[in-house]
């Protein structure tokens, strides 16, 4: 009997490395660092070993197509662009993140309790969301380039459990965002074995669990079709609880209003990338030649996220359900590239997932800056005549609205645009014409926030526009020049990412 | 064609003063004029040395073009953003730098006082740099966006005092009656494009040898139509007089010398299209001939120093017109008296403002008289400009006057005569009405109040009144010797053909048009010079005057024809608007939000139920696929 040492490709996995190693070094300062240099520190540990990863990813830009870590891991030109917006957007997260009125002081301590007390008068500030971060921005780089269903499910909990821990480390409404982690992780928990159960079936069906090995048991067509359709069923259910997709998408508003806004800001940014890139990838790659059999459902579930997210975001209150509804919305957008399957169906979504989690982040750094005495305020009616008071930080929300709601001259309409255009190309009318139709709907709601923000009159009731940290400012800035450019010239962009947006099979 | 990288400092240089003193605001304060007015100054250098590069070069090597970027490239439709220097356009552009940096330097004293003189320079400068951009665009969709830059920059140097809601409301007159031309130019753009496939100068001329005359008369007429909004002609004439609203400066350069005249550049550039098309070339000198007496009548009129020049404007304006409708015979004419016209109407303008700056303000000549000898320099360099408009030889004004009315007269048959004899009319009645007023300006009798104290301007103020002064002495010598400008302009508008049939001999029409100004002076003296001229105007006058006054009812015929019918069915249209779709929309509205608040029943909060709804979907998910499966 021979063993072969596996061969690893440790140039190719260098960026995760680079994060856990980042990650590590942040459990080591939060357990021996003096308490005063601690955030400082952590700070700088995690945006350099984020800024490093970029680069060393950089670096293998043109060792596309290859496969590492036995097989286990496709390095192509698709998972290059997801990982180097999943790091980009990391990088913008953190220094909202680093902004620690947002965060607890203690957060084992039992919201109401002594232990609370003591803690908020110390002074104390939490700073193992650090490490917290690098954890998930790891997985999240796994999880669009893993090549089989073991890998994908560990990059998949990877990425998952420290953003349950994240979302209740909220420094206000500590009840809220604690009840919001826990549900968040139950439903988790619960989808998570739901894709297990999908990887049973699929090696039953296969008795492979490399995306190729199952790929070819379907061009094959020689198992039993009943397992392939159960696996195929369980495991979107996993991957689109993820994204947030109906009726899977129960969660999100509840833990997009309860996590701090920051790590809201993160999850909704950066999660969304990695997860509709493992979804782009499996479906592209290994499903593509069952498409007639899961397409129908899929076209389904994206009318129905759409239509669903934008009607009932019309109703909402809080600026921060408000935003969880649109994230179904254009989770719904996003999945008619996902159907499309083809080139430009993965360009667009490329594009889109880009500019939407930019976008994305850039609104949520605003809402931090809207606060009273009790911490951030997220009731629309409070917002109203905002643009008389702070007219940049209200035409920069209004920016980012339009954004969301397709507007020309701001990059949501290119994406819009490539991704309807996609889906009508690959002959989904149903998909455009709904896709268009919740657009119109999805328009009326972000523009209301517009109209309430510059035409009615303020209230006088203490909500104030805080001024931003350097770092807040940094994020606002880079992401709405970015939201803005893509709008007006968005061709390098374009083809950069149509020179690289393949799947290596 | 020979290619150039240097035209574009032309446009960038003041185009940069611009942006320099809108973005540093307050901070450029003390340095902003002077800032400006050298960078008005060096793109006038830059026209001079481009002027004795091209003189260097032979005949047919003159234009030059400079191509900057691909600007639009969609499908079949592909434009550069290029520019263009030929024998025409380097004329405008000397006019415009020169006679700009002039009133830049006048600027500086009239707008001293001005606390926001800055933010005044910075829109002078972004004028400067559209109207540069309009001569030189190399096809006409460059030249819109300079023409939309003008019409931006008049805008705001109107209504630069806006705090006065007179000139608010004036500034948005111009603003609106403008956009009825500029329509009419983006039409023409579209017809080109839609029939010729091409808006570049050289792609249209080209394509006008084969193209239908149905396609260039369209063209034709929608540039005409551009041209009177921009260029305040019949009959998008009413907003000139409003304009006056803006600093006096403003009213030279852009209201007298060179936006105003961007519709006879615009007719003269096409000359292609016009000669091809000969019933827009009809109604070219139809509307000329009507303004030119329209704007004289006007003048006959008015009391406001300013009006009673506006007027005139509007009346040569209307002879440059009429020029450019009378095909190659006369485009060179008609520049030639835009050239000139640019000496000495703002020579008088600023005369104008000189004296307003003596009379702390006052623009009712009725309240003037005798300023002669209290204003010596004005009086002389507006005196100058005086002879030249109304066309006393030899001064510039004669010679581009007297060759557009010999052209009229020879442009044949009953409307030969008929043009002529409007021409020469309108002689006399210029000649009445700028007598008028040098009489109730400078050489009456005194009909101001004690308390003012008329005295000279400094000489920031009367150097370039001065330096216009001579223009407006030599310049139509200097153009008529050996047919110069005739000859220069040839290879772009066309050859000036001799004519053959002569109606009236060129000898006779100078004699007439004289005759015809020394009636017009004669009137003018005795009724105003000889007798006593009251201080308000009178009100038993002949209803002629007073419809006169009042702009020949202008604005009453466009209150009527154009904003009651326009405002009835706004009116009826917003009442549909809110009915009709606002009641759809609001339905929708209410519907789509009565489903979401349906739908957020759904979110109960509480984790079991929304476990149970991951079931139910994966239920109904299995099902589905089953169900296409099978």
């Amino acid at each position: 009997m021979t063993f072969e040492a596996p061969v690893l490709h440790y140039s190719i996995l260098a960026p995760i490395l680079i994060v856990l190693g980042g990650a590590l070094v942040g459990v080591l300062i939060e357990a021996f660092a003096p308490r005063a240099s601690r955030r400082s520190s952590q700070l700088f540990v995690t945006v350099a070993s984020l800024v490093i990863a970029l680069a060393a990813l950089l670096r293998v830009r043109n060792q596309v197509s290859v496969s590492a870590a036995m097989g286990s891991v496709s390095f192509d030109g698709a998972g290059f662009l997801l990982q180097a917006s999943i790091l980009i957007i990391a990088i913008l997260s953190v220094f909202l993140i680093a902004d620690q009125e947002n965060f607890t002081a203690l957060a084992a301590a039992v919201p109401g309790s002594e232990e609370e007390r003591h803690s908020l008068q110390a002074d104390l500030r939490v700073t193992e969301v650090y490490p917290l971060t690098l954890f998930a921005v790891a997985g999240m780089l796994l999880f669009p380039i893993s090549s089989d269903l073991i890998t994908l499910f560990v990059a998949l909990e990877m990425l998952s459990l420290p953003l349950y821990l994240m979302a209740g480390l909220s420094r206000r409404r500590r009840l809220m965002s604690q009840e919001s982690a826990l549900k968040y992780f139950l439903l988790g928990a619960f989808s998570s074995a739901f894709f297990l159960f999908g990887i049973a079936y699929l090696y039953g069906y296969s008795a492979s669990i490399t995306f190729s090995g199952i790929q070819a048991s379907i061009v094959g067509g020689s198992g039993n079709d009943v397992f392939l359709l159960l696996g195929i069923a369980f495991i979107s259910v996993g991957l689109l609880f993820k994204v947030g997709a109906v009726p899977f998408h129960a969660w999100t508003p509840d833990v997009y209003q309860g996590a701090p806004t920051a790590v809201t800001g993160f999850m909704a940014a950066a999660t969304k990338v990695a997860a509709f890139g493992a979804i782009l990838r499996i479906y592209y790659v290994t499903f593509a030649n069952a498409q007639w059999q899961w397409k129908p459902a899929l076209v389904l579930i994206a009318i129905i996220t759409m239509v669903f997210g934008s009607v009932v975001a019309i109703s909402q209150r809080d600026v921060k359900r408000m935003l969880a509804y649109s994230s179904i919305a254009h989770a719904g957008f996003l999945l008619s590239g996902v159907i499309a399957l083809s080139k430009s169906g993965l360009e667009a979504s490329i594009f889109y997932l880009f500019a939407y989690g930019i976008a994305t982040l850039g609104a949520f750094a605003v809402v931090t800056l809207i606060r009273d005495s009790a911490g951030e305020v997220t009731d629309l009616n409070r917002w109203s005549g905002l643009g008389k008071r702070s007219p940049l930080t209200a035409s920069v929300f209004a920016l980012f609205l339009l954004a969301f709601a397709g507007i020309p001259l701001t990059s949501g309409f290119i994406g819009k645009f490539s991704i309807f255009s996609a889906a009508y190309e690959s002959g989904n009318t149903s998909l455009l014409i709904a896709g268009v139709l919740s657009s119109a709907i999805a328009a009326f709601f972000y523009i209301r926030v517009i109209v309430l923000m510059f035409f009615k009159d303020s209230v006088e009731d203490g909500t104030s526009v805080v001024i931003p940290s350097a770092l807040t400012t940094t994020t606002i800035a880079i992401t709405s020049a970015v939201t803005l450019i893509l709008g007006i010239y968005p061709a390098p962009l374009i083809n950069f990412i149509a020179t690289f947006a393949t799947f290596v099979r | 064609m020979v290619t150039s990288t240097s035209l574009v400092y032309l446009i960038a240089l003041p185009l940069f003063g611009s942006a320099i003193l809108l973005l540093a605001g307050r901070r450029s304060d003390k340095w902003g004029h002077l800032l400006a007015t050298a960078l008005s100054a060096s793109s006038f250098g830059v026209g001079l040395y481009q002027l004795s590069q091209m003189l260097a070069r032979p005949t047919e090597e003159r234009a030059i073009t400079q191509k900057l970027f691909s600007w639009i490239n969609v499908g079949t439709f592909n434009v550069d953003a290029g520019l263009l220097l030929d024998q025409l356009s380097i004329c405008f552009v000397l006019l415009i730098t020169g006679v700009g940096t002039l009133i830049h330097i006048y600027s500086i004293s009239y707008m001293s006082h001005d606390e926001n003189r800055r933010r005044f320079f910075a829109f002078l400068n972004l004028f400067i740099a559209a109207m540069l951009l309009l001569v030189l665009g190399d096809s006409y969709l460059n030249l819109y966006v300079g023409w939309e830059g003008v019409g931006l920059a008049s805008y705001l140097l109107i209504g630069f005092w806006n705090q006065k809601p007179a000139y608010a409301t004036a500034s948005k007159k111009a603003f609106v009656m403008n956009r009825v031309g500029d329509m009419g130019l983006s039409f023409a753009i579209m017809i080109a494009f839609a029939t010729l496939g091409t808006v570049s100068f050289s792609g249209v001329q080209e394509a006008s040898h084969t193209a239908s005359k149905a396609a260039l008369t369209g063209i034709g007429i929608m540039l005409l139509v551009a041209a009177t909004g921009k260029s305040a002609q019949f009959p998008l004439q009413a907003w000139l007089g409003d304009a006056m609203a803006g600093p006096t400066p403003v009213s030279a350069l852009i209201h007298a010398a060179t936006m105003v005249t961007a519709g006879v550049y615009l007719i003269v550039r096409s000359n292609f299209i016009f000669d091809a098309a000969p019933t827009a070339q009809l109604l070219v000198v139809i509307v000329g001939a009507i303004t030119l007496m329209f704007g004289a009548l006007v003048g006959t009129a008015k009391d406001d120093i300013k009006k009673a020049l506006a007027a005139s404007t509007m009346s040569q304006i209307g002879y440059m017109v009429l020029g450019a409708g009378l095909g190659p015979a006369g485009y060179a004419f008609a520049i030639m008296h835009l050239l000139t016209h640019g000496f000495f109407k703002a020579g008088m303008f600023l005369g104008a403002g000189s004296v307003m700056h003596g009379m702390n303000d006052q623009v009712d000549m009725r309240r003037y008289g005798a300023l002669r000898k209290f204003m010596p320099i004005t009086f002389a360099t507006f005196g100058l400009g005086y002879l030249a408009i109304i066309g006393v030889p030899p001064f510039a004004g004669f010679y581009s006057k007297d060759a557009i009315i010999e052209t009229a007269f020879n442009a044949g048959g009953v409307k030969g005569i008929l043009l002529g004899s409007t021409a020469l009319l309108g002689a006399a009645i210029t000649a009445f009405y700028m007598t008028r007023v040098m009489v109730l300006t400078f050489t009456s009798k005194e009909r101001w109040e004690d308390d003012q104290h008329p005295h000279e301007s400094p000489l920031l103020m009367w150097l370039p009144m001065a330096i216009l002064a001579i223009g407006s002495v030599t310049t139509g010598f200097l153009f008529t010797r050996g047919h110069a400008l005739v000859n220069w302009l040839a290879p772009v508008v066309g050859e000036h053909a001799e004519d053959e049939k002569v109606l009236l001999q060129p000898v006779v029409v100078s004699a007439l048009a004289l005759l015809a100004v020394v009636i017009g002076v004669a009137i003018a003296i005795r009724k105003y010079q000889l007798s006593d001229v009251e201080k308000v105007a009178p009100q038993n006058v002949s209803f002629f005057t007073r419809i006169a006054r009042k702009d020949l009812m202008q604005d009453s015929f466009n209150e009527a024809v154009f904003m009651k019918p326009g405002q009835t069915l706004t009116a009826l249209l917003v009442q549909g608007d809110e009915k009709v779709v606002d009641g759809a929309v609001r339905g929708v509205g209410t519907m789509a939000l009565g489903a979401g608040s349906a739908l957020r029943k759904t979110q109960t909060g509480f984790a079991r139920s929304y476990a149970a709804l991951i079931l139910i979907g994966a239920i109904v998910l299995i099902a589905g696929i089953w169900v296409v499966t099978q």
